[in-house]
């Protein structure tokens, strides 16, 4: 041993009488144990941490020279937030990196939280034990929704004011308390320098903390369990009889550090490209009209949230105001949200891989898969009467994927009988995975022409 | 199932691959150390002031604002100039070896040649950073006989001469420092620039 | 092998539908040939932009000594592009007050800075390129892409006086015409095409008309000039932002990328 090695165990030994490392570093790594045939769709729970620390370090260092100040600079129609956003992008030094990496990982992370969440629906990673680990991802999903929506208001362009200003009317419609519940939010009858500064420390403190702390819930939770796997195996049920270690389970260091440290390069890949060479991405990522400063009196003629709310705004706008009131929609936007949470209990069916499932559940992830994707699309154009009746179509789909579960997911056997050991993956597999992707791309796009 | 590790090709991956991944975060941490420079508002701000001095008579002062610091300009007298040798022994530092000055400001004036009638100097106190009053009045009551013209700070009682230099024993340590300058014409001074 | 191929195809996939979702909707446009890294072409349009939209437009974030990026120096950018005694390091303000501008044009000038960004280069492109003569108008000027709009013809001695023609069906482009496109209308069932063209009456400074043509390529050229200066303005960093976007994505894909991925092989080799 040598005498740095030496010196390094004295120092560990002197932390460790008085704080757990090693414990910890055996607990949660290198001797915790994850199931050994984890495939594509589990580099997103990682990758979702990623965007969280990129989102962080980015946030901070575009709150040192942000203004949350609504007030127009004098002689001009242009606010000194809007304007703090330009000095950001041009006179700081590295300042236009850092905002298109937070613009851009805003995006990244409902990519990679969408993709995370279906892994959950595809493997059944919220059956029991894990109900509890999608509790808190569901909590972090509307943190996350909520983050956004915050953070969206701040260059106060004209998206950003009246996007604020349309979905905190939403409140308004809430019968007797709505309209003060508005006033109460926005701090002001109208979105103005009140809403901006308190949406700006809600964005920037309040929520980062909450989503920080049920991101840990998330993972103590996930790590008290074990992880599920794409056959949907517990290979906790399979230990070798003199270590106790899962027959089927690896470390997770070395064997996933690495895994994902691959992954995470991967991603760059596709981030830089977005950062340096689309960052507005055709408008979806920036879109056009937040380049004009807000202006209260003038609306832009087509108001659409961000993409990654479009499924949602189109269950909104679906629902018809029945009764005089048109909360309808916006209860029926909230249950789509809500309802995901509850699928540990909706689905009946005691396997839980997609694999060894049978043509029911098949059929039915799949018509919900176009529905969600179907709906994202009308929600983000226009509407005109064909998309108004497709976007409740789809949004019947969507909630009958839900609703109806109990029943088809009660008897509803696979060809394949659950195997007792994890499988290893093949050629066969491969391509029906990209066949689907390509499938579900193409499909998207020809949708998109044609409505 | 379990072939042999070859540890000495893992640490040299390891190494390697770790050694790109430094690369990277080099890289990434690039823009966000460099956000912390001044930004081209900052800059700007900083820029150079240009001061008009053909109407300066003789024995005035003027201030200007560089950096958001105080800047004297004092036209001095025949007489003023000619009192710098004489108070010398009064001084922690008559010949400026100590404080931050353009070379060309490093003589018994303090001042650029072709005008080393003009004192362009800071106007904040070397010791805690006031701005001290300028005195051109001889053998005042609270300064003494001996005075012969300079600056005062009323802080903590420092004095300088008519240019800039520290007397000895008051709490400033350091004469009055002289920001680079140069003049543009007879009329115009530019003051944070030499070049 | 095939699943790492398969991650990557699938993942960049999944971001590329998009952009196909961007629709543009409305009014026909005109294709501007985007030339941001000609930096030549882009002063030629900071040239146009400082001597013709500067009096009512601001463009409050752009620097002038941000020129410097197009490889001028600030010696040529205070003698051939500034007017006023700003510094070269102050932006490109307007004399005007907001409030002014909205009491003489209707409507304040908006600030330009970011107005290639909010209304893309064609929308620029064709706007400029659109205006004609109109009597009805307090100016005396319409425009063909943005109806009755507050903003007279600055650009009329370059350009020359243009009429706009509403013609029946498809026509031929008969006469001296500038701009020609169609719009189709729904109306009882059937397609209804209209022609619109605008017809040059009086050729200006870059224009000429020629054996009953219109010959618009000059004027054409200087307004491709402009719309890149615009474009470039409202993102100055844009060129080195692809210039190290080459080299970042170079090092990720052929550096970071395959390391990463033989680690991990050497690793997981344990396992089989």
């Amino acid at each position: 041993m040598s005498k740095l090695q030496a010196l390094t165990n004295t120092v560990v030994n002197w932390v460790d009488d008085r704080f757990p490392v090693t414990a910890s570093w055996k607990a949660h790594m290198s001797e915790y144990y994850a199931p050994k045939n984890f495939n594509f769709w589990y580099y997103f729970g990682s990758l979702a941490l990623l965007v969280l620390v990129i989102q962080i370090v980015t946030g901070i260092f575009l709150t040192m020279n942000y203004k949350p100040d609504g007030s127009l600079i004098p002689g001009t129609n242009v606010s000194v937030a809007f304007n703090s956003v330009e000095y950001i992008m041009r006179d700081v030094a590295g300042g236009w990196i850092i905002r298109y990496m937070h613009s851009t990982g805003a995006s990244m992370f409902f990519v990679v939280v969408y993709l995370h969440m279906f892994r959950g629906l595809v493997y059944g990673s919220y059956k029991q034990p894990r109900e509890l680990i999608w509790i808190f991802g569901m909590l972090i999903f509307l943190c996350l929704m909520a983050e956004a929506f915050l953070g969206y208001l701040l260059p106060w362009g004209q998206m950003s004011f009246w996007g604020a200003q349309v979905i905190v009317n939403l409140f308004a419609s809430i019968p007797v308390i709505g309209p003060d519940l508005s006033v109460w939010i926005r701090g002001d009858f109208v979105v103005s320098d009140a809403t901006l500064n308190r949406f700006f420390a809600l964005h920037v403190i309040a929520v980062p903390l909450v989503l920080l702390g049920l991101v840990v819930a998330h993972l103590v939770a996930l790590h008290e369990v074990g992880s599920n796997n794409p056959d949907g195996v517990e290979i906790k049920k399979n230990k070798d009889p003199k270590t106790g270690i899962p027959l089927d389970g690896i470390p997770m260091h070395p064997y996933y550090t690495i895994k994902d440290i691959f992954g995470v390069a991967v991603f760059l890949v596709i981030f830089s490209y977005v950062v340096f060479f689309a960052p507005e991405m055709g408008g979806f990522f920036l879109e056009h009209p937040n380049f004009d400063p807000a202006d209260p009196l003038k609306t832009p003629p087509h108001i659409a949230p961000v993409w990654y709310f479009t499924p949602y705004y189109a269950i909104l706008r679906a629902i018809p105001s029945f009764l005089g009131t048109q909360v309808w929609g916006v209860i029926g936007m909230g249950a789509a949200v809500v309802i995901i949470a509850f699928l540990p209990w909706l689905d009946r069916s005691p396997v839980k891989s997609i694999r060894y499932r049978g043509k029911k559940f098949k059929t039915a992830l799949v018509l919900f898969l176009i529905s969600f994707i179907g709906l994202g699309i009308l929600g983000a154009k226009a509407p005109t009467e064909l998309r108004t009746i497709l976007s409740q179509i789809f949004s019947v789909i969507y909630f009958g994927f839900f609703l109806a579960m109990p029943f088809y997911t009660k008897n509803d056997p696979g060809t394949e009988p659950v195997p007792a050991r994890v499988t290893e993956t093949n050629t066969s597999r491969q391509l029906a995975f990209l066949m689907y992707v390509g499938i579900a791309i193409l499909g998207s796009f020809v949708f998109a022409k044609l409505v | 199932m379990t072939n042999q590790v070859d540890n000495s090709k893992r640490r040299f991956l390891t190494l390697a691959t770790g050694a790109v991944g430094g690369v990277a975060v080099v890289g990434v941490a690039t823009p966000f150390i460099a956000s912390f420079f001044p930004s081209e508002r900052a800059k700007a701000a900083g820029a150079p002031v240009e001061v008009d001095i053909s109407k300066l008579e003789p024995g005035q002062k003027i201030d200007v604002e560089w950096r958001g610091k105080p800047v004297w300009v004092v036209n001095r007298t025949k007489e003023m100039v000619d009192s710098l040798a004489k108070i010398e022994s009064k001084l922690t530092d008559p010949d400026s070896n100590g404080s931050d000055q353009p070379e060309y400001a490093k003589n018994k004036t303090r001042a650029r040649a072709d005008k080393a009638n003009v004192l362009v100097a800071l106007g904040v106190c070397t010791h805690l950073g006031c701005s001290p009053t300028f005195r051109p009045d001889l053998a005042p009551a609270d300064l003494g006989a001996d005075w012969m013209g300079g600056f005062y700070c009323p802080c903590h009682g420092s004095k300088f001469d008519l240019a800039g230099r520290v007397y000895s024993g008051v709490p400033a340590p350091k004469n009055l420092d002289i920001p680079p300058y140069k003049y543009l014409n007879d009329a115009v001074l530019l003051v944070g620039e030499d070049k | 092998m095939k699943n790492k191929i398969a991650r990557i195809i699938a993942a960049c996939a999944l971001l590329a539908p998009l952009t196909a979702l961007a629709a543009s909707g409305g009014v026909a446009l005109d294709k501007v040939e985007l030339r941001v890294a000609n930096a030549e072409s882009v002063q030629r349009g900071a040239k146009v932009f400082v001597n013709y939209c500067l009096s009512c437009h601001g463009a409050s974030s752009m620097r002038y000594n941000r020129l410097t990026d197009l490889g001028l120096s600030e010696q040529q950018i205070k003698d051939n592009l500034m007017f006023a005694t700003d510094k070269v390091g102050d932006p490109m303000r307007v004399a005007m007050q907001a409030k002014d501008g909205k009491a003489w044009f209707g409507a304040t000038p908006p600030d330009l800075t970011l107005i290639a960004r909010s209304r893309g280069a064609d929308w620029l492109y064709t706007y400029l390129r659109s205006f004609y003569r109109d009597s009805s108008r307090p100016t005396g000027w319409n425009n063909a892409v943005f109806d009755k709009v507050g903003m007279p013809h600055v650009l009329w001695q370059l350009q020359g006086d243009l009429e706009l023609r509403t013609v029946e069906g498809k026509a031929e482009a008969k006469g001296p015409v500038a701009r020609s496109w169609e719009t189709v209308e729904h109306v009882n069932g059937k397609d209804k095409i209209t022609t619109h063209q605008l017809v040059l009456t009086k050729a200006g400074e870059l224009t000429r008309l020629e054996d009953g043509k219109a010959n618009m390529l000059d004027f054409d050229e200087r307004m491709t000039d402009l719309t890149n200066y615009m474009v470039w303005m409202s993102e100055p960093a844009q060129v080195k932002r692809e210039s190290i976007g080459y080299g970042v994505l170079l090092f990720l894909i052929f550096l970071l990328v395959p390391m990463t991925y033989i680690l991990k092989r050497e690793y997981w080799s344990d396992l089989h």
